[in-house]
């Protein structure tokens, strides 16, 4: 166990490594500046704005004193919110987004789950055809679909719920809803397929034979087998509410990281793209662990080495 | 779902037929694609969306960036608009019809894309197996592990935001899957028993890849590659969304639905429209995906 944490330690941190390498160039590569405003800056107003945040040396100086700070804890200023560090930004950021994607990810998982295994349990029967048209209707009908006619619907004309903002668990409950969706459909299917071909398996009969009652077949042997698939898709799943995390948090306008990192890279805060960047990766990286970890627990024919 | 049972009634009608000419794999999997009533009306409804998307904007009566300003907020039926006007009075169905050309072309571009990356890359590691394998999937892992919608987006802001970029990226993104799924496939085909059976027969390494390693490549890959365009469809319409996708006057599926989501209350037609057009390809696409892996994998039989 320890040694399989550290040898995944010993590529997370290389890779992390390479995602700060590659976002820093790839975002000094775009034109224009963090200062280039349209009201344009005399020269030496700009000149000595450039040299006050370090940029007027060359990159790869810059590169060497940023990764250097990154290393120790430091993100640096913001180059657009005046007397904000990055690190505050991403204090007052990440919480939002923490609890929306978390409470998505659990929605989408016991929704999930429950639908699929209620289909497999009723393969071909109208519940499952019902819950398979839907689950592709969930992967077909994009977020930024589902968020404004359900705002229409709840919000505008119902008045059940409001339309944007953070305020309160009300508040929450469009976003989060929405944002699991298609997790929800993804979920249930793998569920359900791998709950088919578990129960078809030779255990599962034993099981049965043996006089176990259902409830204890399908949820004790049968659902440990059947959720595998679904532990590998966890990661996926991560980097997929990321991305909807983008669009839920402009449509909602919620104060969250996806929303800094957007305005961020089109308005070339160089400091926060690369602070956002770094969270996010750090946190898919974790994730992916978490779930290697998962698996292993759960699949004793898998060995932590 | 209705495939078991036609599956069945056809079974002994098949077998007599194999008697008398011998019954290749694709002709199986003919046969129970088109027995699979969802992925053939999706079939139908696909073609008919991919003319309308190459055909159609030589038909409307309006050119999609034509400014009409007469005609702003026409709702549907009326002036002449058979789905209503946008803001600047231009014709919906118009817009629509090079919307969906766009989405299209990006998805199969792309996906060729990732299908070029993914096979070589795949088929190389599996091939060639050992440590270069290792290596080669350990790269991919770590890809795997990015969160890679923000290179796409630090892509677009680096590059600027034109079409062949979109392509481009987004191509560059989907290939990971595809090549785990080559790769896997030719490690285990590499030393299953009936390439060794065909190898024991004298058969030449030429006919053993083109009889029997290709086509049982070739089946996931035709599955990944139908359920990946859609995929990038959706993605495209992210980007559009988040403004960084298609550019004005152009137009996409994605972008007329977040200028759609945008207008929803004053003139819901500009949402539901596309909407509805978007949902359907992407249903289309998943159906015939899901058709063809149950009418491939011979795990499911």
């Amino acid at each position: 166990m320890f040694r399989f944490l550290l040898r995944r330690l010993m590529v997370a941190v290389p890779t992390l490594f390479l995602v700060v390498t590659a976002a820093f160039f790839m975002m000094r590569a775009a034109p224009g500046n963090p200062f280039d405003s349209d009201r344009k800056l005399p020269p030496e107003v700009e000149r000595s704005i450039m040299a006050k945040y370090g940029m007027d040396r060359p990159l790869g100086e810059q590169y060497v004193a940023y990764v250097g700070n990154v290393l120790q804890g430091d993100l640096g200023p913001s180059l657009k919110y005046k007397d904000k560090s990055v690190a505050e930004l991403i204090s007052e950021g990440l919480p939002t987004s923490a609890v929306i994607g978390l409470s998505a990810l659990t929605l989408a998982c016991l929704v999930g789950i429950g639908l699929g295994i209620i289909a497999a349990l009723r393969q071909n029967q109208m519940i499952d055809n019902v819950t398979m048209a839907i689950a592709v209707l969930g992967v077909c009908i994009p977020t930024f679909v589902t968020a404004p006619l359900l705002v229409l619907v709840f919000a505008a004309k119902l008045g059940w719920l409001p339309t944007a903002g953070l305020n309160g668990i009300r508040s929450l409950i469009l976003p989060v809803a929405v944002l699991a969706l298609p997790q929800i459909a993804i979920i249930s299917r793998l569920t359900r397929a791998g709950m088919i071909e578990v129960l078809r398996s030779n255990y599962i009969r034993t099981a049965r034979a043996k006089g176990l009652s259902e409830v204890r077949i399908v949820l004790r042997h049968g659902l440990r087998a059947a959720i595998l698939p679904l532990v590998s898709y966890l990661g996926p799943a991560c980097a997929g509410l990321l991305t909807g995390s983008l669009v839920i948090e402009k449509i909602f306008s919620l104060p969250g990281l996806g929303k800094s990192f957007v305005i961020g890279a089109l308005q070339r805060d160089y400091t926060v793209v690369m602070g956002v960047v770094i969270v996010y990766a750090g946190l898919i990286l974790l994730l992916n662990l978490l779930a290697d970890i998962a698996y292993a627990l759960l699949d004793p024919r898998v060995k932590l080495s | 779902m209705n495939r078991v049972l036609s599956a069945s009634s056809h079974g002994t009608q098949t077998m007599e037929r194999a008697a008398v000419k011998g019954r290749s794999l694709w002709d199986d999997a003919r046969r129970r694609l088109l027995a699979n009533r969802a992925a053939t009306v999706s079939m139908g409804l696909l073609l008919a969306l991919v003319l309308l998307a190459i055909v159609g904007p030589f038909l409307t009566p309006f050119t999609y960036d034509q400014i009409n300003k007469n005609d702003v907020w026409a709702p549907p039926l009326t002036a002449g608009h058979l789905m209503g006007a946008d803001s600047l009075g231009r014709d919906l169905l118009a817009r629509l019809l090079v919307g969906l050309r766009v989405s299209l072309a990006i998805g199969v571009v792309a996906t060729a894309v990732s299908l070029v990356i993914g096979v070589i890359w795949g088929a190389t590691a599996g091939y060639l197996g050992g440590r270069i394998d290792e290596l080669m999937m350990r790269f991919v892992d770590i890809l795997y592990s990015l969160p890679f919608i923000f290179f796409v987006i630090l892509l677009m802001v680096t590059f600027g935001r034109n079409i062949i970029l979109i392509f481009l990226a987004i191509g560059a993104v989907e290939w990971l899957t595809m090549s785990r799924i080559v790769r896997g496939q030719t490690l285990s085909l590499k030393q299953k028993e009936f390439v060794e059976a065909a190898r024991a027969a004298g058969l030449s390494d030429q006919a053993i890849i083109t009889r029997h390693i290709v086509p049982n490549l070739l089946g996931p890959v035709v599955v990944y590659v139908t359920l990946t365009i859609p995929a990038v469809i959706l993605a495209e319409s992210f980007l559009s969304f988040l403004g960084m996708g298609v550019q004005e006057p152009l137009t996409s599926l994605g972008t007329l639905i977040s200028q759609g989501a945008q207008d929803m209350e004053a003139a819901p037609w500009l949402l539901i429209f596309p909407s509805l057009t978007m949902v359907a390809t992407l249903m289309c696409f998943n159906f015939i995906g899901d058709g063809l892996r149950d009418a491939i994998d011979p795990k499911d039989r």
